[in-house]
């Protein structure tokens, strides 16, 4: 119910000393405004680097050959050597923990000569030789037709799935790429599909201008025999990728005549302790925030209750007039405990609003200036947080209301009506 | 309607105590007038406090309409001092920020009477003290005289059994003290309401009923007007 009463005498103490007022509500406005800037800030600093993850599988390691290092069952040290079809089934057959595993091929070219030509359309783009299952490792939109299968595979078929930004240099703004030919390194190949990266910023343009083959056309075609370039693998749901990874290299060592203590003979990538890193990373930053945040806040509610107390010291005399007029305890307490929670509420609400507002601002010019966004992206902070601020700062004005109005009852009302 | 005995009432600052009611015995009837003198720190105030159950008191036994006044707690406290008691104070004790009507209405804000009916209450009051036409002011754009009327006013909203008045002309010149007067003795005839009054001036005091004199903490003499 709205009582008037009430409000008139929340508006009286808060408008009597209006600097003083404002300089407390100022700490609570400057302690929210902080938590939600520095909150935003963290996200949009974790959305950034995000992105250039996509949807991929962070539990998977990339292994790769490189030039052994240690002489080794009479080979000499620098000797190159090729991955081989048959490794595929030996690591499979080896290694339990595998999810999925994705030998892969490339026939380099990016940012090379033209390797990929259409009608007088031409350009330059990575290509690849995949397994179906590297859909499943790297997920892509897919905007038409369909990705490798299996059959693809088996068959060696002539086709590819192109990135969208294929598609836009070698074809017309509204033709459809699907059931047409493009030549790649003087081969003719019939696209069957088109995709989008699933990553924002400079990863996506990477991604866009892939072209997938199936791995076996891709071994054929130009030649490679039965070597392949990398293996990209996962490791099933719970176990960690290092296993594999330590396993997988084991395999392969022996496989190849490597030395066991060959540390540079073998490539490798393990996303996953890299995105654990990073995870940690942004739990630190988000604990530093709260920390500082709440600290901040803290202050300001803190100054809340020490106005307060200064005010209900200055009032002394007309409470004991309320209360010789009949107000109970509860009414007093009820009181104090509102003229905080307004004050806290309100400068929060301010702080939320500011800082939500300077967020979208930046996030809006960000945005418009089309800025290099790689390392900070869509600063915010999500509604839940905002409401929960919210819900904190109401209880935390409750609490710095608590003891000035404890402080107004506890004295005997004669004494309060005494007070000078 | 206020039956004292044996009241001991000690103050305690620092080391030192002051023993200020040595033993008080005082029955007030229903719809008495009594004025209480004596000199300055005798225990005047400090009686009516408690009376007013705004202080306690240390030893004795207070029965205020039929209830006995002893360790209560001060939410009960409250509301007895809502329904059966109304307060005069020499400093009138207006709440600064609410208007003359609204200073009325507070009695009855605690009784969670509803805004637009307590100040219609109010306004009556008001009007019956002659200060229809002030309702809307403040208390520092009024006189001391009609500050105190207005207090009046918020003492009887309640319709209390007992007035409780420390020295209610103390502040005002001996015309208005008379006209203060004038409301309250019509009050206590009209309305039946018991009164206390506190005060230095025997003009005043020749007015009520009973005059009781303190002396250093007791009662001394009770004369009759
Ligand atoms: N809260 C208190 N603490 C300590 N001593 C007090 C307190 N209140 C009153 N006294 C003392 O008790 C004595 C009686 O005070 P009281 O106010 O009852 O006197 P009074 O008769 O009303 O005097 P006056 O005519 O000046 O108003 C005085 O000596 C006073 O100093
Ligand atoms: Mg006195």
């Amino acid at each position: 119910m709205f009582d008037l009463d009430r409000w008139q005498e929340i508006y009286h103490v808060l408008s009597k000393n209006k600097l003083r007022t404002f300089l407390t509500a100022f700490g609570v406005f400057w302690g929210i405004f902080m938590l939600v800037i520095m909150m935003g800030s963290g996200d949009g600093l974790k959305n950034g680097i995000s992105q250039n993850f996509g949807d991929m599988a962070t539990n998977s390691v990339f292994i790769w050959a490189q030039q052994t290092s240690v002489p080794y069952k009479g080979f000499t040290r620098g000797r190159r050597f090729d991955y081989e079809n048959s490794d595929v089934r030996a690591l499979d057959e080896a290694i339990p923990e595998i999810k999925y595993l994705a030998p892969r091929t490339n026939v380099g070219g990016f940012n090379g000569a033209s390797n990929v030509i259409r009608g007088l359309k031409s350009g330059s783009f990575q290509i690849f030789g995949d397994y179906p299952v590297f859909d499943s490792i790297d997920p892509v939109n897919l905007l038409q037709g369909r990705f490798i299968n299996e059959l693809d595979l088996k068959e060696k078929r002539k086709i590819v799935v192109i990135g969208l930004r294929v598609k836009e240099l070698l074809f017309e703004k509204d033709e459809n790429p699907v059931n047409q030919y493009i030549q790649i390194n003087g081969v003719y190949f019939k696209v069957v599909g088109l995709f989008k990266s699933k990553r924002t910023g400079e990863a996506a343009s990477f991604d866009n201008q892939r072209i997938h083959m199936p791995f076996t056309t891709c071994q054929k075609t130009y030649n490679m025999g039965d070597a392949i370039g990398f293996f990209n693998i996962t490791s099933k749901d719970g176990i960690q990728v290092a296993i594999v990874e330590e396993k997988a290299i084991k395999v392969l060592k022996k496989r190849h005549a490597i030395s066991p203590t060959d540390d540079a003979a073998i490539g490798h990538f393990n996303l996953e302790v890299e995105y654990k890193k990073m995870v940690g990373l942004f739990l630190g930053i988000r604990i530093l925030v709260w920390i500082v945040g709440i600290g901040t806040l803290l202050a300001g509610v803190i100054g809340v209750s020490n106005i307060m107390l200064v005010v209900v010291k200055e009032r002394t005399k007309e409470i004991g007039i309320q209360r010789a007029l009949g107000a109970t305890p509860r009414i007093v307490i009820s009181q104090i405990i509102t003229e905080s929670v307004v004050l806290t509420t309100f400068s929060g609400y301010f702080g939320l609003t500011l800082g939500v507002g300077l967020l979208e601002l930046i996030n809006y010019l960000l945005d418009k200036s089309g800025a290099n966004t790689e390392m900070f992206l869509h600063p915010g902070i999500n509604f839940n947080v905002a409401i929960t601020s919210l819900a904190i700062l109401v209880v935390a004005g409750a609490f710095a209301g608590m003891v000035p109005a404890r402080k107004a009852v506890s004295v005997k009302p004669i004494d309060a009506l005494r007070y000078e | 309607m206020v039956d004292i005995s044996n009241i001991h009432k000690t103050y305690i600052t620092g080391n030192n105590k002051l023993h200020v009611l040595k033993g008080i015995d005082l029955k007030v009837d229903a719809g008495e007038m009594i004025s209480v003198m004596g000199a300055s720190g005798s225990g005047k105030s400090t009686l009516l406090n408690i009376l007013g159950i705004l202080d306690n008191h240390d030893h004795g036994e207070y029965i205020l309409n039929g209830v006995r006044i002893e360790n209560l707690n001060e939410r009960k406290a409250a509301m007895l001092r809502n329904k059966f008691l109304g307060f005069v104070f020499q400093s009138f004790n207006l709440v600064s920020f609410k208007n003359a009507m609204e200073n009325v209405a507070l009695p009855l804000y605690y009784q969670n009477v509803k805004r637009k009916k307590r100040n219609a209450i109010a306004m009556e009051f008001l009007d019956r003290m002659g200060l229809k036409d002030w309702a809307h002011h403040l208390p520092n754009e009024l006189s001391g005289g009609q500050k105190q009327r207005v207090a009046i006013a918020r003492a009887l909203i309640a319709k209390p059994k007992v007035i409780l008045a420390d020295e209610p002309t103390g502040a005002l010149d001996s015309v208005t003290s008379q006209e203060v007067m004038d409301i309250l003795t019509d009050i206590n005839k009209n309305e039946n309401i018991t009164m206390l009054i506190v005060t230095h001036e025997h003009d005043i005091a020749k007015r009520t009923q009973k005059t009781i004199r303190i002396t250093d903490g007791m009662i001394t003499e009770i004369i009759k007007n």
